[in-house]
């Protein structure tokens, strides 16, 4: 029972160093997706997703540190990774990311 | 005396404005007053209780250079020597030059020389002698290319400059010395700490430097090459500059530090050797010559020469001999070139192999020549200069010391004077006797205008004043000149016989042997196929301007090679070496690992994955693949400053890192397609090794900073302070804005221009078509 409840106490730690753990093989194979690819949409879709995983290990690292100042980060990461790969799926599309007037 | 030195600079502003009138009046005319008024003004020293003046100017208190003017017996015999033929050449110049010519060009560089020379010979200061040297070497480098339109002239005048300033430069290296030694500048006081100087380690180095500058300036041996060459000069510059007072710049210059260095056995040495071997090279080169302004530039290559082999001497008879020997020379030399001048003038032509029974039609020039050859040539007439100062030249040679090549020494000279005598008697003969051939010639011949023949006629009357009263001026003059060389110099009478003694028998010598080798000159003039042959030392000249061209272009395309790539390498390697280098010289490899922090997993997993996705990146052959990989890395230094407690940086890596995706996107469209590497496997491992190394080197640094902190670090001020004095929270915008705003606002306008410039690059493109 004392058991139980000491691994209790520490569950949160447990808990954040699977979940690293898990993060890290994530970006690990997400790694070898966007190195060997082997079309550039695959690289891209894998970059985004790692973006994603970025925000869950900032989230996990607020935790860690208990503090609140990372929340901005994990938001902003959100948005740029969505723009990033907008930007990256419109070049491989058109050929640009800027659309020029044509009147 | 100032006035005497900086007038003929002051005139020379005004001289373009009044050769303006040069339809009038010869430009020459306002000119000829300047050295006439200067000559007398220093002819009014001359006395036999001259003593030397001295007036002083500060100019550069704070290092010494002040503009200190000493004129005793030397500097005067130069004074009167640059004056009184400065204004017989000027005079000569008038008629000799055409209005049509660029005459206010002619007089301002004529003047700008005769201030110089002045200057050089009046100076005490030796940084002010310097200054005037160097004026010397470059109004010499205009007179020569006066005529800059013929090739000729711009080789003469660009071989002049090269081996003068060269020499002049190696002269201040020596009077610097001399300024470290002594701590003066003046020479007279360095006369006066002449242990000093002598006990110093720098003395030959001194002697040396400063003996450069004397033998490049004096065209002694193997210097002598630019002399002939300077021959393109108009006749009154080659008569002026290249006979009577620039080539004597280097003999008043070893005359004048002749006390100094007088203790040195080696200066009497190096001193006497060169100006023997001229002498005897200066007079052999000369019997081949074709052209007459060559055979005098050798003839006056060969009397500086013996000269210079006399102040060698350094007995109180050979510097006397040197001092009188340097006024007569100055005469008849000066005449000779007149004379080669009007020959030329009148004929249209140097060449002595086309000249030839000149005699009958310019009687005049013919009679002026005969004086001013035979006194060159030192024939035992008791009306001829010269053959007293040759006379006691050989007198000097004698008794000079026991060993071989003292013993030597009165050969040499009589061999010297030997071919002095031949190519004068060719010169005489050759131009104005023999065979009549004027159809050959450009020009009718005819006399010269009187005006023409004052200037050589003044100086033969010279030529046989002194030689009919060869003691006119020893008391009063010359005897001061040679004091100042050696002060123990007491001149003695000289008398055109006394006695039938050694150096007479030397100068029946010459003239035997010389009238043999003139006869049968034709028979033995192959013999210059063998001994200069092809060796030349304009040869040497040639290749060293040449090949310092050569290899300096092939030095500077080695590695100006216009590749990016190479100077990249090139500035990582040599900064990866030096460094290097120094680290370990220094011993600034520091290992600590007191401070260390622990290492957490995670951080552990990110930087592993940046160093994979970092080293993918070169291997990438996509534009787009290799930003994505990129993007890893750059995705990685964000979440490392999340891991690091760094918020505000976090933020703006990753705005920064997509911007700069979108920004390669955007320009992707217009940049070449990636591609595969094409350099040799030897490059790539040499690249491979420079990004390496250069890689190990900034870990390297960045360790050893980390282990070898010095001081306390400022952070906790800030953070004490920031809420109390900045009234925020947020330390590193506090930081920015307030502590260190001044950074923040000029990063803001290095963004601010980066706009602009892009602006500018994108909307004013000349070349609209290229989009």
């Amino acid at each position: 029972m004392t058991n139980i409840l000491t691994a209790t106490d520490n569950i949160l730690q447990i808990t954040l160093m699977i979940s690293f753990i898990g993060i890290a093989l994530s970006l690990a194979l997400l790694l070898y997706r966007v190195i060997t690819g082997p079309t550039q949409p695959e690289r891209a879709v894998a970059l985004d997703a790692i973006g994603i995983n970025l925000m869950g290990l900032a989230g996990l690292m607020s935790i860690y540190l208990v503090t609140t100042k990372l929340n901005d980060v994990i938001l902003l990461i959100g948005i740029l990774a969505f723009l990033s790969t907008l930007a990256i799926a419109k070049y491989l599309e058109k050929g640009v990311i800027i659309d020029r007037d044509v009147d | 005396m100032i006035f005497a030195v900086l007038i003929p600079l002051l005139i020379a502003c005004f001289i373009p404005a009044l050769s303006k009138l040069k339809e009038k009046l010869h430009t020459g005319i306002f000119v000829f007053f300047i050295p006439f008024l200067i000559f007398l003004y220093f002819v009014s020293f001359i006395g036999n209780d001259f003593t030397p003046i001295r007036e002083q100017y500060s100019w550069i208190p704070s290092l010494g250079i002040n503009f200190d003017l000493y004129l005793d017996g030397l500097s005067l015999l130069f004074v009167l020597l640059i004056s009184g033929i400065g204004s017989l050449v000027v005079l000569y110049s008038i008629y000799y030059l055409s209005k049509s010519e660029r005459l206010g060009h002619f007089y301002v560089y004529l003047l700008m020389f005769m201030s110089a020379m002045l200057g050089v010979v009046l100076s005490d200061n030796i940084f002010v002698l310097y200054t005037f040297w160097e004026l010397t070497s470059i109004s010499s480098f205009l007179l020569i290319g006066y005529w800059h339109f013929k090739e000729r002239s711009r080789y003469g005048a660009l071989k002049s400059m090269l081996i003068t300033v060269f020499g002049g430069l190696s002269m201040l290296g020596g009077f610097i010395l001399l300024y470290v030694v002594t701590g003066t500048t003046s020479i007279q006081q360095m006369i006066g700490q002449v242990d000093l100087i002598l006990n110093s380690t720098y003395l030959p180095l001194i002697l040396g430097f400063i003996l450069l500058g004397a033998f490049t300036k004096s065209a002694q041996f193997p210097f002598h090459i630019w002399l002939p060459d300077a021959m393109e000069a108009p006749t009154p510059v080659s008569a002026y500059l290249h006979s009577a007072t620039m080539v004597k710049a280097g003999l008043f210059l070893v005359a004048r530090f002749s006390p100094i260095f007088s203790g040195y056995e080696g200066f009497f040495i190096v001193v006497s050797v060169f100006g023997i071997v001229t002498l005897c090279w200066g007079a052999y080169m000369s019997v081949r010559q074709t052209d007459l302004k060559a055979i005098l530039a050798f003839s006056t290559i060969s009397q500086l020469g013996m000269i210079m082999a006399m102040l060698g001497f350094g007995t109180k008879a050979a510097v006397f001999a040197a001092v009188f020997h340097i006024l007569n020379h100055a005469t008849f030399k000066g005449s000779l070139f007149m004379v080669a001048g009007i020959v030329d003038h009148e004929t249209g032509t140097r060449d002595i192999r086309k000249l030839g029974g000149l005699a009958t039609l310019m009687p005049i020039t013919a009679t002026l020549a005969i004086f001013g050859t035979f006194s060159m040539a030192g024939v035992p007439f008791p009306f001829l200069n010269g053959y007293y100062s040759k006379e006691l030249f050989f007198g000097s040679t004698l008794g000079l010391g026991s060993d071989f090549w003292s013993q030597a020494i009165p050969y040499l000279a009589v061999l010297g004077s030997i071919f002095t005598f031949v190519y004068s008697m060719y010169l005489f003969f050759g131009t104005f006797t023999g065979k009549k051939q004027f159809d050959q010639l450009p020009k009718k011949p005819h006399e010269a205008p009187i005006g023409m023949l004052i200037s050589p006629m003044i100086l033969v009357v010279g030529v046989v004043i002194f030689g009919l009263f060869p003691n006119i001026v020893n008391a009063s003059f010359l005897q001061h000149a040679a004091t100042a060389i050696n002060s123990t110099v007491v001149y003695k009478e000289i008398t055109f016989w006394h006695g039938f003694i050694t150096p007479f028998k030397m100068s029946l010598a010459v003239v035997g042997f010389g009238t043999v080798l003139f006869l049968t000159r034709k028979k033995w003039q192959p013999v210059y196929q063998v001994l200069p042959g092809k060796v030349s030392f304009n040869h040497v000249y040639d290749a060293i301007v040449n090949k310092i061209g050569n290899v300096a272009n092939r030095i500077t395309n080695y590695y100006m090679t216009g590749s990016l790539k190479t100077y990249m390498s090139l500035i990582l390697g040599t900064t990866l070496i030096v460094s290097l280098l120094f680290m370990y010289l220094t011993n600034g490899f520091a290992f600590n690992t007191d401070q260390l922090a622990e290492v957490s997993f995670i951080e552990v997993a990110v930087v592993l994955i940046m160093i994979v996705a970092a080293i993918a990146t070169i291997y990438m052959n996509h534009n787009v693949a290799a930003i994505l990989v990129v993007g890893v890395v750059g995705f990685g230094v964000a979440i490392l400053f999340v891991i690091y407690r760094a918020p505000d940086i976090a933020l703006t890596q990753l705005v920064i890192e997509t911007i700069t995706v979108a920004l390669f996107l955007l320009c992707f469209y217009h940049l070449p397609k990636l591609r595969k590497s094409t350099d040799s496997a030897k490059t790539k491992i040499m690249n491979a090794t420079i990004s390496i190394g250069f890689g190990a080197l900034v870990t390297l640094v960045a360790i050893s900073a980390h282990s070898s902190r010095w001081f306390e670090s400022i952070a906790d001020y800030f953070v004490e302070n920031s809420k109390k004095l900045g009234g925020g929270d947020n330390i590193v915008n506090v930081i920015l804005v307030d502590f260190r705003g001044l950074d923040t606002l000029f990063e803001i306008s290095v963004l601010g221009i980066a706009a602009l410039a892009i602006v500018g690059l994108i909307k004013y493109r000349k070349n609209k078509e290229a989009e």
